[in-house]
């Protein structure tokens, strides 16, 4: 260990759900994004899937807004270092527009991107099983643009740099295939309990 | 969008002991630390570099800084951090930091807000988002490059503008609180961009935007509203 001369830290209270190396931000909610923020209206936005699916297919806002919905509740963390707690977003589980389209066997992973061009690269293990939402609501309100609204990709068990802002639709391959920050130097995964920050992690 | 640069895998994935060997201050409450880090691979200005404090009893706290310095400096790393009130992080640096003083840190990260150094670059910054932006200002010198650089600053009063004495004809400051004599107070404005992109080169501008989230949502829109295209505007937010 490195001890740094005279460094204490700030007092410290053990939270079970804070994983290594984060913080708990408190009411914070830092924007980072390398994009500018597009003015994106809900009747422009749209979310498709397709590539190695049995029925590729396109959603509009209200389409989307025609699913079941579902919420969640719960953390998020940053890659950057801090952690949120208590969020609670709401939309629609990812598992409803999958089950519609049907990936075929051979699928494994998937690209997300959004309505701006940026992507992100997910093993599709990552975005089923009620772990991944497409969502529109913060807190009961809609999602501010800068937070990615009208509608984002959210996949909290990973760094929230995989939850897509402005998410456009979803390419099913039967490969990785690094996303923005992936080609970047950050991890092909993201799992916040394991540190996976940057790629060599 | 791409990334500007190639970044090595395995650099970023070592930690490394940098010590301590200078604090220069800036403004009342920004200074520039600088290291020695030996092994250090190299950086292109607008990298940035991941730091790291370990407290006695294992404690640890990482943050994000922007790499100050130009690369040609390669045996030595320059930070510039501001002093944030009650910050863990940068209350160490201001407070107890003293040269030997040994951290470490890991990097270059990320190649997207890199800027060799190889096409027209106009500069948007505000309070220590200049940082990443004198690294391409220093590049720009010491490399004797030719091809157009501009700077639009944004600082409180011109004693709270980093590196003030450094910047030259390339910089345009604006000050929001206070200025001197004959210049105008005020934000960042479309009177500000306009010009710059009337003047643009051929190929236009590669954009680089760096500071708070609110001065890079500002500064962006501006940049679009005076036509800058949005895949070659570059934002890096401190959060
Ligand atoms: C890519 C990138 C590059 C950056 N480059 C630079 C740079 O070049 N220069 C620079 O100065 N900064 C830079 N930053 C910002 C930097 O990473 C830090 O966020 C900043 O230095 C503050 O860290 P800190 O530990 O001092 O403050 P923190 O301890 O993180 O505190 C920040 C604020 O939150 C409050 N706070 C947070 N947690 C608690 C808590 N538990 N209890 C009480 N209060 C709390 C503090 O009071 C303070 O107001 C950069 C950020 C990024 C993402």
């Amino acid at each position: 260990m490195n001890i740094t001369r005279g460094f204490t830290g700030r007092p410290r209270v053990d939270h079970p759900g804070l994983p290594p190396g984060q913080y708990d931000a408190g009411d914070e909610w830092p924007v980072l994004s390398a994009e500018v923020t597009p003015d994106l209206a809900p009747a422009d936005w749209t979310f498709r899937i397709d590539g190695l699916v049995a029925d590729p297919r396109t959603w509009d806002w209200e389409q989307a807004h025609a699913l079941p919905a579902s919420a969640y509740e719960g953390a998020i963390h940053c890659v950057t270092g801090w952690s949120k707690f208590g969020v609670r977003f709401g939309g629609v589980c990812l598992d409803t527009f999958m089950d519609l389209v049907r990936p075929d066997g051979s699928a494994t992973h998937a690209v997300a991107y959004s309505h701006t061009g940026y992507t992100a690269n997910l093993p599709l293990a990552d975005l089923t099983g009620g772990r991944a939402w497409i969502v529109w609501e913060y807190d009961g309100r809609p999602i501010p643009s800068e937070h990615g609204g009208p509608a984002r990709l959210i996949v909290p068990h990973l760094y929230f740099w995989k939850s897509v802002k402005w998410i456009a639709g979803l390419r099913i391959l039967d490969h990785d295939e690094p996303g923005f920050w992936e080609g970047n130097g950050y991890h092909a995964r993201g799992n916040p309990w394991e540190e996976q920050r940057y790629s060599g992690d | 969008m791409p990334g500007r640069i190639g970044v090595g895998r395995q650099a970023a994935s070592v930690w490394r002991t940098a010590t301590l060997t200078e604090i220069r201050r800036e403004t009342p409450r920004a200074a520039t630390f600088r290291f020695a880090v030996p092994g250090w691979p190299g950086h292109v200005p607008g990298q940035h570099l991941l730091l790291r404090l370990t407290a006695e009893d294992g404690y640890v706290a990482q943050r994000h800084y922007s790499i100050a310095s130009a690369p040609d400096d390669s045996r030595y790393l320059e930070l510039t951090l501001d002093h944030v009130a009650g910050g863990e992080v940068s209350g160490w640096f201001h407070s107890v930091a003293r040269p030997g003083d040994r951290v470490e840190v890991r990097g270059p990260l990320s190649g997207f807000f890199a800027w060799p150094g190889d096409r027209p670059a106009l500069l948007l910054g505000a309070g220590s988002g200049v940082v990443p932006l004198m690294s391409m200002v220093r590049h720009h010198r010491t490399r004797g490059l030719s091809l157009p650089l501009r700077l639009l600053v944004s600082a409180r009063s011109p004693e709270e503008l980093i590196y003030r004495g450094e910047l030259g004809a390339e910089t345009l400051p604006v000050f929001t609180r206070s200025a001197p004599e004959g210049v105008a107070v005020g934000r960042m404005a479309a009177a500000h961009v306009a010009p710059l992109l009337a003047e643009a080169p051929e190929d236009g501008w590669e954009a680089y935007v760096c500071g708070s989230n609110s001065f890079a949502e500002h500064a962006s829109r501006l940049l679009v509203a005076a036509g800058q295209p949005v895949d070659r505007i570059r934002i890096e937010r401190f959060g």
